[in-house]
């Protein structure tokens, strides 16, 4: 069968993996350069929405599945909440991540990764989440209504 | 001295960037086709980007690149499939009264401007004050070269707690509107537009109904009797979304 898309689904192949690379990069290099859990997130998401935008919303929903939504969230919020609360335990005040290690400076390091994984979670599912919810709203459109 | 300013490299790039922007939002008011209005949203949010870059704001830029041209663009797409391709032109004289408002509040600002302070002004609160202890304090207590992590992370921790949980409300908030499965087929919406209709009763409707009709029974009877029926409902639609696909 002729397929009309067939530079693009390829080129889009190649590039969703490096787009989620870019992702993980942005996250754990947030320290030292521009980046954090916020724009990691979008762009992992955005890679996301990119696989569902060249092979289907059903592709995209097997590949990353409604279900991580709900729990991706939730955790991303307990995460950095959870930081908060141990660090309370440890002794320190809420988000005072000095205590988590011997030294205050690691310790503020780990609580920084913690927190952005956790923002990474959250963000990355929601703009999942809104961009599901949006696109299943209607059927798929004929390549001439464009 | 003033000549030198002038012809700063930067302050060209920065005048072109803006004179870019300035053309596309009025190319984006006068025109009609919201095909092409969403794109040149994403072109919008993609310039000003680039110019977040020139001014140094690099961690701004890059969640303008992603969320403004990549994320936000996807979802008016998805919500212009949903209405009209194209917009109705509005009359002269309704156009009055928002051109009034944009004035006053455009004169406004042009007023403002006298107050703030001149761009890299050292005595700016930005370059008094807060931000000069955490650019100093950040290198002493957390060890990391990026001042900006450290402030949103640590510092304003808190802050960007709200932020996340903002977020997730957001999501948990379209979750119970709308559902991940969107209309589940329920709903149709033709391309041309404005055709969104429910071809069999919607959940939220048919509920009122039966709940209008039995209204003497017992309460349980009214919640899981017309829930169990939409299911089947719903099921069904699926079944023939799939047999017309």
């Amino acid at each position: 069968m002729h397929d009309p898309h067939v530079i693009l689904k390829v080129i889009s192949k190649f590039l969703v993996p490096f787009i989620a690379l870019f992702a993980f990069y942005v996250q754990f290099h947030g320290d030292f350069g521009p980046g954090g859990g916020f724009q990691a997130g979008v762009i992992l998401a955005a890679a996301v929405i990119l696989y569902a935008l060249i092979f289907g919303l059903d592709a995209a929903k097997k590949a990353f599945p409604p279900s991580w939504i709900r729990i991706g969230m939730s955790l991303g919020v307990l995460l950095y909440g959870g930081t908060g609360v141990l660090t309370w335990i440890l002794g320190g005040d809420f988000l005072s991540y000095g205590v988590l290690a011997h030294d205050p400076t690691h310790g503020q390091h780990y609580g920084i990764i913690a927190v952005e994984l956790g923002v990474l979670c959250s963000v990355t599912t929601v703009m999942i989440a809104i961009f599901y919810a949006f696109g299943s709203r209607q059927p798929e459109v004929n390549e001439d209504n464009w | 001295m003033l000549l030198s300013y002038v012809v700063s490299p930067t302050i060209i790039l920065d005048v072109a960037l803006m004179a870019i922007l300035i053309i596309v939002a009025f190319s984006i008011v006068r025109m009609r086709s919201l095909f092409a209005i969403v794109m040149l949203q994403g072109v919008y949010s993609l310039v000003s980007a680039a110019w977040f870059v020139s001014l140094d704001a690099v961690d701004v830029a890059f969640t303008e690149a992603a969320v403004g041209a990549g994320v936000s663009t996807v979802l008016m797409l998805a919500a212009m499939l949903l209405a009209n391709r194209k917009s109705d032109p509005v009359p002269i004289s309704k156009q009055i009264a928002p051109l009034l408002v944009v004035l006053i509040a455009g004169l406004a600002m042009f007023y403002a401007i006298g107050d703030m302070p001149a761009y890299g002004d050292v005595n700016s609160p930005a370059n008094t004050g807060v931000g000069m202890d955490y650019i100093e304090r950040t290198t002493k207590e957390i060890h990391i070269p990026n001042v900006v992590t450290a402030v949103l992370a640590s510092y304003r921790g808190y802050d960007t707690f709200g932020e996340a949980v903002v977020i997730f409300s957001a999501g948990l908030g379209v979750l119970l509107l709308l559902g991940l499965n969107g209309n589940a087929g329920r709903w149709t919406a033709r391309p041309t537009g404005r055709q969104i209709y429910p071809p069999i009763a919607p959940s939220a409707n048919s509920r009122l109904i039966a709940s209008r009709d039995n209204i003497k029974l017992s309460k349980g009877s009214i919640i899981e009797k017309p829930s169990s029926v939409n299911l089947r409902k719903s099921k069904n639609n699926r079944l023939k979304d799939k047999g017309n696909n």
